[in-house]
């Protein structure tokens, strides 16, 4: 790489402060890499890393502080400036274009394999051979991005970035969308490439930086709070460190509480985009009072569950029973009124409109009832109040409530979305992945209000990725394959070997469904 | 305190920074239309003092420059919900005629009625002629996903046909075919029809007071009612609205009918207060002109009230130089053109917070003496760290 040829032997940040209108991003954050290690920034969402991983690329300036290379102060004026010192970043949303081939991809990317209105790809292709051999990263050259997985998706991320020379890696959530199989590769790919490359590894999966990183640096609020060597921590000592408190996610320790059949589906089929049966004769019972986890790879059907309980898509045949009402085939509305609430997989485009404020996200179910109209119009002192209220119960961190839903993190959007459902006292609740991508104090949050809300007697489903999130939360655990309910588990009959050959389709008697 | 004055310091900034985006649009616009002036061989100084200031200099020109800003507001006030509601009307040229031409035909149907009733009814049913014709477009795209942006280009064109097939056909007056000269006009509403002019002598007419409360109205609608929520949450982010239980097809269809409905009350409007009778090009461009005033005002109805002065500002300006001049009064249709492109591009640094930092940071480089004085307190704390 005619770029950087330099080794990065150190890298510092001192003293960086950033600040935003109202906010102190980063308050004096000092952090230090050297060649060949892997640091671990770890912190909630919030804490200012993304922030201070931008300035390190030259997306933002700081304020105050420096940035130390071998030693040297210097200034980065844009992310052409860290690549060409050897600084890359692979972000957590993939910088592909879907529909060109990996080769592409990487002469896009750039400046090398760009001439006069022509890419290099004969180059590129070169480059990719050469980085895939050297780190052991196998990749289709001309491979459409779209029609990889998401893990070799981040593989290609990855050969990219380092296709652009580069020596000193950040890795932005770099898991947040692998299946845990993609995961394990990933930890154990890093590990074999950081002998030759420092590697940044921003995360909040804290079994993911005990097994990868040699130090750690704990972010909370904007200031760093630890920084030590990472065997020297237990994950449970550095939870607490990210949070400022002891973190334990709850358990769902009750005993069988559990009433009658609240909510009852029978035999429903429902078509994917694609046309075939996605889910194909599922029947379920949810009682009052209950947890019931829907366990299962992603793409057995469960969104197009989803997508039916909230009122989105067309059943092909079946009965969804909510007491005596059967909402099979009933608009949103209808369902909504018939007391479900819902917690869509898509926070920040499904559960709120970003533009919309606080405030008018809290009523956006509600704005039509007794409450929050007269006549025609809104009852804007009425709205102020619930917000009011429902910011300070579930410590929605904001300015004002008049602040755009959107503009919140992950975790204080969630805590929008559950205000407004909880609320809304529903008699059956549907939660869609309710803490993917959040960071530990969220998570706590959130599962505490899930199981507040089922001592109160509540029917939950509660549909989610996460193993240990469905088996610390439920009463039941459902295993979802092909569209089917394979079996149902009592919480304490399930474990993770257990569940996991259920979920791969394996039948218990030793048959393949 | 401490905090006080960085909050301060940084409020200056914003608005600075806000400022500046906004002068620099206004420069880029003038600048865009000075190179074409300047192509066509007259002094862009002299065009833009023209435009800018002759019309304001007796008071025909300022009532002129009202006489434009009435439809002009009342189609950016529709053209602000479709947009807000997730709706792109381009159609509000087609809308007006729509609306024109069934205002004429209720107020030449009726000549008997007596005015209090005759000419609301004939406002009313300009407005629900230009509702309907935007509706078409919001039904179809409500149930069959067709892009909104061709089909109420399409409906232009076929109004434009419609208009001109009745003024020329069933609805011409008769006398032009046996002693008149063929135009292809109505025959004069009966004076039941008529706005009331509001200053005797000049075209300026009641519909200015309609536009304003309407703005009124339209705000209201929106930021205050139900419907106006729904309208908005769909257009946000419709899979939140849908999420939430609202049904978005019909926002979008609710959304059209209004859009539609300002269009054919601002050509019900300008029949009745201006033209008094059905003749083409009445429209003239409105519906367009609707579109850039909407932009210019943010989607707001209190912005677009000052934007539409502006906007009628500059069409009586460019009459004016042309005669004045010889500048072709097409020329405002440059500086129209050249100011969408500025808002937009202005619109993209609102945006952006990385356009926004790397642009506070150039403009604090060039005060670095100041900004440092300024930065005094906080780097003494970084020093005690």
């Amino acid at each position: 790489m005619q770029t950087s040829k330099a080794q990065i032997s150190s890298l510092r940040l001192e003293g960086v402060t950033k600040r935003f209108p109202g906010i102190l991003a980063c308050d004096h954050v000092s952090i230090e890499v050297k060649a060949g290690q892997i640091l671990a920034l770890v912190g909630e969402n919030g804490a200012g890393k993304s922030t201070l991983m931008n300035i390190l690329m030259g997306l933002y300036q700081p304020d105050e502080g420096r940035i130390l290379i071998n030693g040297h102060e210097t200034r980065f004026r844009s992310p052409n400036d860290a690549y060409a010192c050897g600084i890359g970043m692979v972000h957590q949303h993939f910088m592909l274009v879907p529909n060109l081939t990996v080769t592409e991809n990487v002469a896009l990317g750039s400046k090398d394999f760009q001439s006069f209105l022509k890419l290099d790809l004969k180059g590129a292709r070169h480059r990719i051979a050469e980085v895939s051999e050297r780190y052991g990263l196998p990749v289709q050259p001309d491979a459409y991005v779209d029609q990889l997985s998401v893990g070799e998706q981040q593989r290609v991320e990855l050969v990219k970035t380092l296709c652009f020379g580069t020596r000193f890696l950040i890795l932005d959530e770099p898991t947040s969308a692998l299946t845990p199989q993609e995961t394990d590769e990933l930890i154990s790919l890093l590990k074999r490439m950081s002998g030759d490359i420092s590697i940044i590894f921003i995360s909040h999966k804290l079994n993911e930086v005990k097994a990868l990183s040699d130090t750690v640096t704990v972010l909370r609020r904007g200031s760093v709070v630890y920084r030590g060597e990472t065997k020297d921590n237990s994950s449970q000592e550095l939870a607490a460190l990210m949070t400022g408190h002891e973190v334990n996610l709850p358990h769902n320790a009750c005993e069988d509480g559990c009433g009658n059949v609240l909510v009852s589906i029978k035999d429903l089929k429902v078509k994917s985009d694609r046309g075939n049966l996605a889910v194909d004769g599922l029947s379920l019972d949810i009682r009052s009072g209950e947890i019931l986890g829907l366990a299962g790879v992603s793409g057995n059907g469960q969104r197009e569950l989803a997508d039916v309980l909230a009122g989105l898509r067309k059943a092909v045949s079946g009965s969804i029973m909510l007491e005596e009402i059967n909402v099979f085939g009933k608009s949103p509305r209808e369902i909504i009124d018939a007391g479900f609430g819902y917690i869509p997989e898509d926070r920040h485009d499904e559960g709120i409109v970003p533009t919309f404020s606080i405030r008018e996200n809290l009523i956006l179910k509600d704005f039509a009832t007794p409450r929050f109209r007269i006549g025609p119009f809104l009852r804007l002192k009425e709205s102020e109040k619930n917000a009011e209220d429902l910011v300070r119960r579930f410590d929605v961190r904001c300015s004002s409530q008049e602040t755009a839903a959107g503009s919140l993190s992950g975790g204080n959007i969630q805590k929008v979305i559950l205000a407004r459902e909880l609320a809304r006292q529903p008699k059956a609740l549907v939660s869609v992945y309710p803490t993917r991508g959040l960071d530990m104090g969220a998570s706590e949050f959130i599962h505490t209000k899930l199981l507040e809300l089922r001592t109160s007697g509540v029917a939950i489903l509660l549909i989610s990725e996460e193993l240990e999130e469905i088996m610390n939360l439920s009463d039941r655990i459902a295993v979802i394959y092909k569209g089917r309910i394979v079996k149902i588990l009592k919480s304490s009959e399930a474990t993770r070997a257990r569940l996991g050959l259920l979920m791969a389709g394996v039948q218990e008697d030793g048959g393949v469904a | 305190m401490k905090t006080e004055r960085t909050s301060t310091l940084k409020f200056a900034r914003e608005s600075a920074y806000f400022t500046l985006i906004v002068l620099g649009a206004i420069v880029a616009a003038v600048g865009i239309g000075a190179f074409v002036l300047k192509l066509i061989g007259v002094n862009p100084i002299d065009v833009y003092l023209v435009i800018l200031t002759e019309p304001l200099k007796d008071i025909y020109g300022i009532t002129e420059i009202l006489v434009r800003t009435s439809p002009l507001i009342l189609i950016a006030l529709g053209i602000a919900i479709a947009f807000r509601s997730g709706i792109l009307n381009i159609g509000a040229e087609g809308q007006m005629q729509i609306g024109i031409i069934s205002a004429a035909a209720i107020a030449l149907a009726f000549p008997e009625l007596p005015k209090p009733i005759l000419l609301p009814m004939v406002l009313i049913i300009g407005a629900i002629g230009g509702a309907l014709w935007g509706g078409i477009a919001g039904y179809l795209k409500a149930r069959m996903g067709v892009n909104e942006i061709l089909s109420t280009v399409m409906l232009n064109y076929i109004a434009a046909q419609v208009y001109g097939f009745l003024l020329r056909g069933p609805m011409i007056d008769p006398e032009e075919l046996t002693v008149g000269s063929g135009t292809p006009q109505t025959i004069r509403l009966p004076r039941a029809a008529w706005l009331d002019r509001l200053i005797p002598g000049t075209r300026l007419h009641a519909g200015l007071i309609i536009a304003l409360v309407m703005a009124v109205l339209v705000y209201l609608l929106l930021w205050r009612t139900t419907t106006g929520f729904r309208l908005r949450a769909s257009g946000a982010e419709p899979r939140a609205a849908r999420f939430a239980g609202i049904h978005v097809e019909r926002s979008l269809i609710i959304a059209m009918l209004f859009s539609g409905g300002f269009a054919g009350l601002a050509g019900a409007i300008e029949l009745t207060g201006v033209h008094r009778r059905a003749i083409e090009s009445i429209s003239s461009g409105y519906g367009f002109s609707g579109i850039v005033v909407a932009l210019f005002g943010g989607l707001h109805p209190a912005f677009i009230v000052p934007s539409a002065i502006f906007f009628g500002l500059l069409l009586i300006g460019a009459d004016m130089t042309q005669r004045a001049m010889a500048v072709p009064a097409n020329m405002v249709l440059v500086l129209q053109g050249a100011i969408i492109l500025s808002i937009v591009s202005a619109q993209s640094f609102f945006k952006d917070p990385y356009a926004k930092d790397k642009f506070l940071r150039r403009l604090s480089s060039i005060h670095l003496p100041r900004q440092k004085k300024k930065n005094a307190p906080t780097s003494d704390r970084g020093g005690k760290r």
